[in-house]
């Protein structure tokens, strides 16, 4: 049995142009430069990688509050890729965001039963009575005390704030929500306590969720299937047992490597891999992988040659790597010597 | 489903929750100045609606009586005519409210319309509104509403069309710089994500959070069209005798200077006190009317 997707995004590319029209020096920003993404019904996808990456370019082409340069984006099997604003309205009762900054992506001049009540507003759903029911409802289940109701969102704290963000993206019962970062600016105490409200109304709710985020052990706890970005590139994709278990693409190797374990008996607990270099500009045009230049095992056939994103050893495990090989596996990158910064933990 | 523990604790047994405007009212009366300039602004109001029913014909002229300095009988003295310096500027205040208030909140409205759609939108609509705009910035407030009167004719309404027009520029100005800046802030795009239509998002989400802008803004155009009124008064493009107001006051007071100073002075101070009370209120209703401010 083969349920569709709740979202396909095939070959998508984001190209910023940036400097002056008249000045010549005009630049180009490949932001995103051909992703393909699959969730399915009910699924986090953890989308990792480190910052400029393009994780937040690819979620908000997704969401269509940027306008992709090419590729297709499917939400429930409809292209949504060239759809016009107005088109897109009725659809946006499907997917909805949450963004990192709780202080600047609720609107100053609206209280907190407000700011939840818009969707269903804009969207014409329901009277008056039926939206305050929802509303409340849907305070209650993001652990907000219904006293909040009347509150502006600067009399509130950080963790509030974002569960009123999330009550606001969930309040239409949306197939897909794309979270960016939506931790990332909070203490670590409270962290953890969005992350398992999140999970509660996922299990609850049944919505899907790209999840993007930087934070290794943040991923690891809330995502079904991780996806890492590398230079507008998805690089690899795995379930979170397999891509933490066997790592493939170099890049996440180093990546694992670097990350805190609470697991020191894990393949990535014993050695600390320092990647050299930092990463590259995205407005010059890489030939080959681009991980090449800092790729500690690379060969000459990964400076011309772009890899694919293949499932060589199983379908469900993908990474774009030439060296990857179905009778051997991953390459291992602290066998390599080039740009390598050994360090013992 | 099960029944979630609600964590966000509730502010200590806090008080019934009143409505917001009763809030917005208790924070307005907290505040000495800015209750200072609604007094002004409402005694003015009023002083232009009784006086001229209460006091004395403001038309009355008594030639026995010219340029007398303020008594029992004429509390600000009288003028050149003999005519009641008080109940003048009773009538005057209509003329210089009107054309002040009205020309004001019309090139509010058509300046904040025209600024939030240009900022928006950009492209090519905002590119050929701006060349517009900055033409007509170019010229001296004054002169811009000088050159309309007189086009227009002469008359009150008129008076208020010139100043209004006169102003939208700067509104337009001001409106779009404000859509251009909050219209890249992360909430615009969660409005958009949340269905709103454009327009919505202009005048539920920009316009509000640029109402102290706007506010400001309110507060010195108001003076300056009363001023802009009286020049145009003077160069016999405002209103005609027998209405009057401050600014022709004013002007036709310059001739007497030396013997009768209080004759410019009267409605000077009218006029300062107007502008004060419009600026104070201005402050206080920005400031109360932002949901930080907490006081
Ligand atoms: N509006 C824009 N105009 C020009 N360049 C942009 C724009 N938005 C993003 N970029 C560029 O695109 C690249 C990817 O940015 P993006 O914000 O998607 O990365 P990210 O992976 O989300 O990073 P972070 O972890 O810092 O949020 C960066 O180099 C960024 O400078
Ligand atoms: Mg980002």
């Amino acid at each position: 049995m083969s349920e569709q997707p709740v979202l396909e995004v095939s070959n998508l590319v984001k190209h910023f142009q940036s400097g002056s029209r008249l000045g010549g020096g005009r630049t180009v920003v490949r932001a995103v430069d051909g992703v393909d993404l699959t969730i399915g019904r009910g699924e986090i996808l953890g989308l990792v990688g480190e910052s400029g990456s393009g994780k937040s370019t690819v979620g908000s082409c997704i969401a269509r509050l940027t306008q992709p340069s090419s590729g297709t984006i499917r939400l429930l099997g409809r292209d949504i890729s060239t759809l016009s604003r107005r088109e897109m309205r009725p659809l946006r009762s499907e997917v909805h965001v949450v963004f990192q900054d709780p202080y600047s992506s609720l609107n100053p001049r609206m209280t907190v039963g407000q700011i939840v009540t818009e969707p269903l507003r804009q969207h014409r759903r329901g009277t008056r009575a039926e939206r305050n029911r929802i509303v409340s409802d849907m305070l209650e289940r993001t652990g907000l005390s219904l006293e909040l109701v009347g509150r502006f969102p600067h009399e509130l704290s950080g963790g509030q704030r974002q569960r009123v963000a999330l009550a606001r993206a969930l309040v239409l019962g949306p197939s897909l929500v794309i979270a960016d970062e939506p931790v990332s600016a909070l203490d670590v105490s409270v962290q953890a306590s969005i992350l398992n409200v999140i999970l509660d109304l996922q299990i609850d709710l049944g919505f899907s969720c790209l999840f993007i985020t930087h934070d290794l052990s943040v991923v690891e706890f809330i995502s079904d299937r991780i996806a890492v970005m590398y230079l507008g590139k998805i690089v690899e994709t795995a379930t979170r047992a397999e891509l933490f278990r066997d790592p493939q693409h170099p890049y996440t190797q180093a990546l694992l490597s670097a990350a805190p374990t609470a697991d020191p008996s894990s393949a990535r607990g014993r050695e600390r891999i320092i990647l050299s270099g930092d990463l590259p500009s995205p407005t010059e045009e890489i030939s080959g992988c681009p991980f090449h230049a800092r790729c500690p095992v690379a060969i000459d056939r990964c400076t011309n040659e772009v890899p694919l994103l293949l499932g060589v050893t199983g379908p469900d495990h993908q990474s774009a790597c030439h060296l990857v090989t179905a009778e051997n596996g991953a390459p291992l990158i602290n066998q390599g010597d080039k740009n390598l910064v050994h360090n013992a933990s | 489903m099960s029944q979630k523990m609600i964590t966000a604790k509730p502010k200590a047994a806090s008080s019934t929750p009143r409505p917001r405007w009763q809030r917005v009212a208790r924070r307005f009366a907290r505040r000495p100045m800015a209750v200072t300039g609604l007094i002004l602004v409402v005694g003015f109001v009023l002083f232009a609606i009784l006086g001229p029913i209460l006091l004395t014909d403001p038309n009355q002229q008594d030639f026995t009586a010219i340029l007398q300095t303020p008594s029992f009988a004429h509390l600000l003295g009288t003028d050149d005519l003999g005519r009641d310096v008080f109940a003048r500027i009773a009538n005057g205040a209509r003329v210089s409210l009107m054309a002040g208030v009205m020309s004001t909140a019309l090139a509010l409205i058509i300046g904040i319309t025209i600024g939030l759609i240009t900022g928006f939108y950009r492209g090519w609509v905002d590119v050929v509104v701006m060349r517009i705009v900055d033409v007509m910035l170019a010229f001296p407030f004054l002169i811009f509403a000088v050159g309309l009167a007189a086009i227009l004719g002469a008359s009150l309404t008129n008076v208020i069309i010139a100043l209004a027009v006169s102003q939208v520029p700067e509104v337009i100005r001001i409106a779009r710089g404000e859509a251009m800046a909050i219209r890249e802030q992360e909430f615009v795009s969660g409005a958009v994500a949340d269905g709103a239509r454009d327009g919505t998002i202009m005048f539920r989400y920009i316009a509000p959070n640029a109402m102290s802008a706007f506010i400001v803004q309110a507060t010195v155009a108001i003076p300056a069209a009363i001023i802009g009124e009286s020049t145009l008064s003077f160069l016999g493009l405002g209103v005609q005798p027998p209405m009057s107001s401050w600014g022709i006051m004013l002007t036709s007071a310059q001739q007497y200077l030396a013997q009768a100073p209080y004759l410019a002075l009267f409605p000077g101070i009218a006029i300062a006190l107007t502008a004060l009370g419009f600026n104070l209120l201005g402050d206080g209703l920005r400031d109360v009317l932002d949901p930080k401010e907490t006081r």
